[in-house]
């Protein structure tokens, strides 16, 4: 297997790098699925509209879902408790279901601590509430340093951590996925549900941001 | 529909048999194999023979995937533990401070508890 794809490298190579408009020739792991894919369509056991249908599932989920969540959180400390007890059934319970087998837990950002999550051996993600993760989450460079020098890394993002203040690094690597519960910013205590949510960013639910009021916002 | 528990002996609920009551509980101090296997296993390498401490006991047990994903049915008679790390411990050069810490699923076969 590895020598079919080293193959595959290679065959690009020769050839150099596609132009625009003209097609790469597919990879390894493209052929693969296409072929299982394939296979499991020729035996009918799914078909093209199964297919298609599981695509709109997966684009129909996005970071707004998630922010309300949040936001739901904040303003509701009954719904806060649940969500931190079991997260992937208080999400339920607001309505975002869930299409797959994982679990999701909750992790609460405080005084004392301040979490990030990561996935180092691929790409796990809170697909059901935030939709596909961003480029730079699958990428090497976030997965390798997350767990080697979180604070460097959220330095990059603008996020500056006191010392005092625990960094806290989940890395998925199994059946849990996780989501962050950013602090509810001080200068919000009159604002809607709405409103909260609109602070809510997708990077501030993986953690490497934290929500901020504008001062044109607050002085609304 | 993950749930945590402090202690194992608090669940409620009807009993496990022998071969399913989860082998470590909250505190239990233990170590990741070592072992280098063939194939994609989901424990990074980054912790294999780490020690760390377990902070919980997943919920419910669970299936297990390594047999799973070579087309082997070995049942789900074990859990996942939530497990802590100090991130001191696992780099030698780290600069972020002593309270920092990496948590991580890990499943039970791949620990070991370690005499205190």
């Amino acid at each position: 297997m590895n020598q079919d794809h080293e193959s595959d490298i290679a065959h690009l190579h020769a050839h150099g790098e596609p132009r625009e408009g003209e097609e790469s020739p597919p990879q390894f792991f493209e052929l693969l699925e296409m072929a299982i894919r394939g296979l499991l369509v020729e035996r009918g056991l799914i078909g093209a509209n199964e297919i298609r249908r599981q695509i709109e599932v997966l684009d129909s989920r996005n970071p707004a879902l998630g922010a309300a969540v949040v936001a739901r959180a904040w303003v509701d400390p009954d719904f806060k408790e649940r969500l931190l007890k079991d997260g992937r059934r208080a999400c339920e319970d607001f309505g975002i279901s869930f299409y797959d087998d994982t679990d999701l837990i909750v992790l609460e950002n405080t005084d004392e601590v301040h979490n990030l999550i990561v996935c180092t051996l691929c790409s796990c993600y809170p697909r059901p509430v935030l939709g596909l993760p961003p480029d730079w989450y699958k990428l090497r460079p976030y997965r390798a340093r997350a767990v080697r020098e979180p604070r460097a890394v959220l330095k990059e993002f603008g996020t500056t951590i006191p010392d005092h203040v625990e960094i806290r690094v989940s890395d998925s690597t199994a059946v849990v996925r996780f989501l962050v519960l950013p602090k509810r910013p001080e200068g919000t205590e009159a604002w809607g549900e709405s409103e909260l949510a609109s602070l809510v960013t997708r990077d501030t639910m993986i953690g490497v941001a934290l929500p901020r009021v504008l001062n044109e916002e607050i002085s609304q | 529909m993950v749930q945590t528990m402090s202690n194992a002996e608090t669940v409620i609920g009807p009993l496990w048999a022998l071969d399913q009551y989860p082998e470590f509980t909250v505190g239990d101090i233990v170590e990741v194999a070592s072992r280098m296997p063939v194939g994609h296993y989901r424990v990074p390498q980054y912790l294999r023979g780490k020690p760390g401490e377990v902070t919980k006991v997943i919920l419910p047990i669970a299936v297990d995937n390594e047999q799973e994903g070579y087309g082997r049915n070995a049942g789900s008679r074990r859990h996942y533990y939530r497990v802590r790390f100090r991130m001191a411990e696992l780099w030698a050069s780290y600069e972020g401070g002593a309270l920092d810490q990496l948590y991580v699923e890990i499943f039970e076969t791949w620990l070991a508890r370690v005499a205190l």
